[in-house]
């Protein structure tokens, strides 16, 4: 494709094309208005001036006759004012006027233009010509009369209203042809660039982006939103990078220990109740495997929001309430002690099942990091772990709170990261994959969680957009 | 039991009829959804397994079609998808009870046996009694050896699912399904905390323990000097 062909096939191109169309339309609208207007008026002006005078001068023939008629008429033709007249005997004879000839017409009163020719007024050079619209009459004895005007002034005017007309037509055209043109270059221009980024993006530089020209126009606008979703697919792309090294790591660590395990049993005879103690032992390591996969598959699937169509309209106070009552009693064993505080009434579109998870998640981790607190009763202890739910503006807060060891401000965003395990809770159980659970929910929920210091302890921040 | 597996995978369908065999159930065996179906259509079982992806016709095709022509025979679906949604699509195609693969065996026989006493009169009974534990679904009160027994909600509800299985081995995740509505796995011993919770309400006074564990497997409720509970 060239480039006049491709400039000719933008959308701004033929939105222009469309637009000039419109733009001649109103344009010959309007000059073709004012050109019957003028010309019907002046063709009007020019019939009234001529009845007038053949009013006048009937009158003259009526009470003076014949000669009074032949002196108006000669008087009439000296004065040069656009009058056209001619009175004929029988034969064709001028009597008076300032025309030569009478053209050729038969019917009386009819009105005629013709193009007329004046003899030479007394001894000045040449004859005059022009173009008259009159009437003519056969007075008795076959004498006849004409009267009219001149109207070249008037078909002049009309001729020059009529160039005007071509003229502003085609300077209309040209100058929307023409700016139509520049201005589908400066767009194709900008799009061209685009479309060049993006080829370079697909050709696998993805630090590419899209040049934005500052103009904060639709196009910049396009621009900006194309940048922000390649930024998206870089991080996710980095992300699944690490995810991809992370379980590596964390699935190969296991799976030698199950391997190693079983040559080892395998090498060395042992008795039955050593194998059957191997076995059991490799059955845990591979369910805990499994679990591991299948929180995996759970996060992938949360993150990409497949499930977001399923959620309806649910109880969060409930299901925070649900949640609290199914770790009480572990708190409980443990001695810790559950502060906890739920609004009534927390709505938000959501899945009752991955709320229950993320909320699940966040306490147990509450409780496994938070130190007993002694209360004044021996067999209650004071709270450690701190839950709450309330509603704030149209948003909903869910608190989770410790009194563990926290975490550090700069480790913070890291534990989001799926098997991301601080050193300080390897010991722990646990599969590093919870909190990015939680991130995962809140995310799909429109929500987000962040973690603060709880001094002492951690304080995990759900944050979800409420429902009424 | 007379137990129809349709499952296509030769090896996992061999290790579950060997081990629903040694529990005593028979135990035949289609490979493909045409053959189960035909076979569920012509002859009598009490339970259907089902796997969900099989050649030829779809799990959930062959149990929809069970369902369109009235056969109520309890279904239980095994499947490798194991979301929510995927699960409620198993249970709406007319499955009694949806397991997600990998799956424990004591899961599967426990899901099974659940499913099979679904088929006796029981849904509708509103006292259940295990030796000398009564429970009393109208007046919410549950008594033992004549004495009342408190309990909170959610205890209450622990043990009227553990009564109406009495005699069946119940696992951690039927209880978190039934019991919580919660369809995921919580990766802490938080149900054993439950369950020891209600044991201390239910037996530590008395002498003898009707709520027992079954180790690697879950919980059952029984009466073993009652050898018909």
């Amino acid at each position: 494709m060239t480039r006049l062909t491709r400039l000719l096939r933008t959308s701004t191109f033929r939105l222009s094309v469309v637009y000039l169309g419109l733009f001649v339309l109103s344009v010959v609208t309007v000059l073709a208005y004012i050109y019957l207007n003028t010309s019907v008026l002046l063709a009007r002006q020019t019939n009234e001036t001529i009845d007038a005078e053949i009013t006048g001068l009937a009158e003259q023939y009526r009470s003076g006759g014949l000669q009074s008629l032949v002196r108006i008429v000669a008087e009439r033709s000296r004065s040069r004012d656009g009058g056209v007249y001619l009175l004929s005997a029988p034969g064709g004879a001028p009597l008076a006027g300032n025309i030569s000839a009478m053209p050729p017409s038969d019917d009386d009163f009819d009105w005629i233009e013709f193009a007329y020719r004046s003899p030479p007024a007394g001894d000045a050079g040449e004859p005059e010509t022009g173009t008259a619209l009159a009437r003519h009459f056969r007075l008795a004895g076959d004498f006849r009369l004409l009267v009219g005007r001149d109207i070249g002034a008037q078909r002049n005017f009309e001729a020059l209203i009529r160039s005007t007309f071509i003229w502003a037509l085609g300077l209309t055209l040209l100058l929307g042809l023409v700016g139509g043109l520049m201005m589908s270059r400066g767009f194709l221009a900008r799009i061209e660039n685009m479309t060049r980024t993006s080829q370079t993006i697909i050709a696998g530089d993805l630090s590419r982006r899209v040049p934005i020209a500052g103009s904060d126009d639709e196009i910049d606008r396009l621009a900006g939103s194309l940048n922000d979703m390649l930024d998206e697919i870089e991080r996710l792309m980095a992300v699944a990078r690490q995810v991809t090294d992370n379980i590596a790591h964390d699935l190969r660590t296991p799976l030698s220990r199950i391997r190693a395990r079983i040559e080892d049993v395998l090498r060395s005879r042992q008795d039955e109740e050593t194998y059957r103690a191997v076995l059991r032992s490799t059955l845990d390591d591979a369910d805990r495997l499994l679990a591991t996969f299948n929180a995996l598959l759970s996060i992938a699937r949360i993150e990409s929001g497949v499930d977001r169509d399923a959620l309806a309209t649910i109880d969060v106070s409930a299901a925070l309430a649900d949640a609290v009552e199914l770790y009480q009693p572990l708190a409980e064993d443990a001695g810790i002690g559950l502060a906890v505080e739920i609004s009534d009434g927390l709505k938000a579109r959501g899945d009752r099942q991955l709320i229950g998870q993320a909320l699940a998640n966040l306490i147990d981790n509450a409780i496994k990091y938070s130190t007993p607190v002694a209360g004044r009763d021996a067999r209650q202890p004071a709270p450690a772990v701190a839950v709450s739910g309330r509603r704030v503006g149209s948003r909903l807060e869910i608190i989770v709170a410790d009194n563990g060891p926290g975490i550090a401000a700069a480790d913070r965003g890291r534990v989001f990261t799926r098997f991301v395990r601080l050193e300080e809770s390897r010991s722990a159980p646990g599969s590093g994959l919870g909190l990015s659970l939680v991130a995962a929910v809140a995310k799909l929920h429109g929500g987000s969680v962040r973690l603060d210091d709880n001094r002492p302890g951690l304080r995990a921040i759900i944050d979800l957009p409420a429902a009424d | 039991m007379r137990i129809l597996l349709i499952e296509d995978d030769r090896e996992a369908a061999g290790y579950i009829a060997r081990g629903l065999g040694e529990a005593g159930h028979v135990v035949e065996v289609a490979g493909d959804g045409e053959t189960g179906l035909e076979l569920a259509q012509s002859e009598q079982f009490d339970a259907l397994i089902v796997d969900r992806m099989l050649p030829r016709r779809d799990g959930l095709d062959v149990v929809a079609t069970l369902r369109g022509v009235g056969d109520t025979t309890p279904v239980l679906i095994l499947s490798a998808l194991g979301d929510v949604d995927e699960r409620v699509r198993g249970l709406r195609a007319g499955g009694d009870d949806y397991l997600t693969k990998p799956y424990a065996f004591t899961e599967l026989m426990a899901r099974l046996d659940a499913l099979a006493r679904r088929l006796h009169p029981g849904q509708a009974r509103t006292r259940f009694r295990v030796g000398d534990l009564e429970i009393d679904l109208l007046s919410r009160s549950v008594r033992r050896a004549g004495r009342s027994v408190p309990l909170q909600p959610r205890e209450f509800r622990l043990l009227e699912y553990l009564m109406r299985h009495a005699g069946q081995v119940v696992t951690r995740t039927m209880l978190l399904e039934n019991v919580w509505d919660y369809h995921f796995d919580p990766q802490t011993n938080v149900i054993d905390v439950h369950v020891s919770r209600l044991r201390a309400k239910i037996d530590r006074d008395f002498d003898r323990a009707l709520l027992h564990t079954v180790r690697g497997a879950g919980y059952m409720i029984r009466d073993e000097a009652d050898p018909a509970s």
